[in-house]
């Protein structure tokens, strides 16, 4: 039943909707069309799959965490999206919206990006498919994701530098969506997460569904079960979505959602989730981080890709018919994370499926060692290496 | 009785003029300078004044308004003040209308309700919400129409026919046509589709038909007025306030600008 979620006009209970400026809603509608064709569509369904096995690299590995297993005493499986070409599940989606570029005749995509994982995959889905990318960054995450923004140009995209606001992810969204308002005829708005109007939400839970769909085969066979916990990191949601999805109907499955602390919820952070309330930002009626005028605050996490005072507005409809927890971990909780994951299984996970690892030893009380748990490995941490060695002081004399 | 909004039409129409709207943030450049902002334009000859309310994501806003509602927010505006700025202008015996543009999530948050009340009460003409389209303002529209408020909706020129035609069942006072796909801001041209579209909603409605986004001179107020009943002056009008260096200056610069676009015939 609740797989039916959004109703016709892209609600999530209280949630979602579409708030924008009337210039673009032909285009939401002419998108929604084009996306219900599409998923009917044999030709487009076999090109996507096609393209998410041998260009992707689909499915990606369940994998077994022998030693953090031992460690925490409970069972432990890694959904092991790192693993994607570009290194993070924001590839899923890029491709998939990419060939729906194409069926809306389309020649160039705007898109936003924060820790540089979606501008990634965008840049490379425009690449393979021959579509104009321009990727709007945040000046901060600019700066702090380097190595992104020269992959991104690289890969043949135009990289912009978002000076405006608090010059992180929100900022680049605004610059995205005004570029998009103006460009509506030609361009096509690329959203790398479960948020922005209706029908965005819908169609990138719809696109990264996939990896819950191949979670719930991998651990049949391995358990011959339905896992007790789903775990994964939430900025805007997407990675977290995508694994909670096939699990909404199955009850005996606890969803955990894991959002930055930042420096703690008394300070800076990006909880949204925990402690945001209900507001209109980037076309969506969801939670948000505002103060009591209704102005949109800064989000603040180690992790560029939490970094965002909004989140999906099918997280804050989960959340509030208590289907879905949401807790939240610091930047310090993080990087033990990273050190985690790297010591224990060999795999250097991104500082913000970190968020995920680093809750791990919070279950170890309410877990033993029947219970079986799934954390998505949303991206790996090549491109988190610099503030990574900064903070575990690897260099220092 | 007629509204102060519909007044002005039925004035307008019957001189065969046209309605000139400049566009000015509440507490901006400084946090009490809207009063004496809105009475010179007001003096000078415009029709009506648009206050907007100070958004941190202003995503339909280019980058003129974008600094000066950052700067307004530095100055600490709050949607209260609106309301304090327009029961002053009413004391102060301003009779020509006052309309409030806004995102909707500073009047979400602020209480819906309680913002048409206190527009009511203070003497607010109308509200324009840039990002709340028909399909998500039937509570808000249902709070306008009990406190008198007319809701402003927006058309865009490649707002198709069963759009127009869900708009139109729903506008109150006028209708705002965005002049170009795009976000407010100074520019030369207009959407080249711009007269057949207003051409397309004037043979379904008699609601006047008020055009903004981009307007800044002279020759865009000659084309307009040939094809609708008014236009919102907001970038420009914003740019010439800040380019003033002190308060005479600025009065000087406001009066010359309202009347250079007044006088076009």
């Amino acid at each position: 039943m609740r797989n039916l979620f959004p109703d016709n006009e892209g609600h999530f209970g209280e949630f979602g909707g579409k708030f924008v400026p009337e210039t673009l809603m032909p285009a939401l509608d002419e998108l929604e069309d084009i996306f219900r064709l599409a998923i009917n569509d044999n030709n487009f369904t076999e090109e996507l799959d096609h393209l998410l096995t041998s260009y992707v690299g689909r499915p990606t590995p369940l994998t077994f965490a022998k030693n953090l297993t031992k460690k925490l005493g409970f069972k432990i499986y890694l959904k092991r999206e790192d693993l994607c070409h570009t290194g993070a599940h924001k590839i899923n989606a890029a491709i998939a919206q990419g060939l729906l570029v194409k069926k809306m005749g389309k020649s160039r995509v705007v898109a936003e990006t924060g820790a540089g994982q979606h501008g990634v995959a965008t840049a490379t889905a425009c690449a393979l498919l021959g579509i104009d990318a321009v990727i709007y960054m945040g000046a901060k995450d600019y700066d702090r994701q380097k190595i992104n923004v020269a992959r991104m140009r690289l890969l043949g995209a135009t990289v912009i530098k978002v000076d405006s606001g608090s010059q992180t992810l929100k900022d680049a969204i605004n610059e995205a969506i005004r570029d998009w308002v103006t460009n509506v005829s030609t361009t096509h708005y690329l959203i790398g997460s479960v948020v922005g109007p209706h029908p965005y939400p819908e169609i990138v839970r719809s696109f990264q569904s996939i990896i819950g769909k191949e979670v719930k085969d991998q651990i049949m066979i391995e358990e011959k079960k339905m896992p007790d916990i789903v775990i994964a990191c939430v900025g805007g949601g997407s990675n977290a979505m995508g694994i909670f999805h096939s699990f909404i109907d199955e009850e005996n499955t606890k969803l955990i959602g894991i959002e930055a602390a930042g420096e703690g919820l008394n300070k800076k952070h990006a909880a949204t989730l925990s402690v945001g309330t209900t507001g209109i930002l980037h076309g969506m009626k969801s939670l948000v981080l505002q103060n009591s005028d209704g102005q949109i605050q800064e989000a603040h996490s180690i992790s560029a890709g939490l970094d965002y005072p909004g989140v999906g507005p099918e997280h804050a409809w989960l959340k509030s018919i208590k289907r879905a927890e949401y807790y939240s971990v610091t930047n310090e909780v993080a990087l033990m994370g990273v050190k985690l994951l790297s010591e224990s299984e060999g795999i250097i996970p991104a500082l913000e499926t970190a968020h995920a690892v680093g809750y791990l030893p919070e279950l170890t009380n309410v877990l033993n060692e029947q219970s079986v748990l799934v954390l998505n490995v949303s991206g790996r941490g090549d491109k988190d290496m610099d503030i990574i060695s900064e903070k575990l002081n690897f260099f220092s004399t | 009785m007629n509204s102060r909004i519909d007044q002005l039409f039925i004035n307008l129409k019957k001189d065969k003029q046209f309605a000139v709207i400049p566009f000015i943030p509440i507490n901006w450049p400084g946090t009490d300078d809207t009063i004496s902002i809105v009475e010179t334009a007001l003096s000078a000859g415009a029709d009506a004044i648009e206050l907007g309310i100070p958004f941190s994501d202003p995503l339909a806003d280019g980058a003129t308004n974008q600094l000066a509602y950052q700067e307004a927010l530095k100055n600490g505006s709050k949607v209260d003040n609106l309301f304090k700025i327009v029961d002053k202008l009413r004391t102060r015996n301003v009779k020509k209308p006052l309309i409030a543009f806004s995102y909707f999530n500073p009047i979400y948050r602020y209480g819906i309700e309680k913002f048409m009340i206190n527009a009511e009460v203070s003497g607010l003409d109308a509200i324009i919400i840039v990002d709340l389209p028909p399909e998500e303002s039937i509570d808000f529209s249902q709070l306008a129409k009990k406190h008198k408020m007319h809701q402003i909706f927006l058309l865009a020129p490649n707002s198709n026919e069963k759009r127009i035609e869900s708009v139109i069942k729903l506008a109150s006072g006028f209708l705002y046509c965005v002049s170009v796909a795009g976000t407010t801001g100074v520019r030369d041209n207009f959407s080249t589709g711009l007269e057949t579209f207003v051409n397309k909603i004037k043979t379904k409605t008699d609601i006047p038909i008020i055009i903004g986004f981009g307007i800044s001179k002279k020759e865009h107020i000659k084309f307009i007025k040939k094809i609708a009943d008014g236009a919102v002056v907001g970038s420009a009008f914003v740019e010439t306030i800040r380019n003033s260096n002190n308060e005479n200056q600025r009065d000087m610069k406001i009066s010359e600008f309202i009347h250079n676009l007044v006088e076009v015939d």
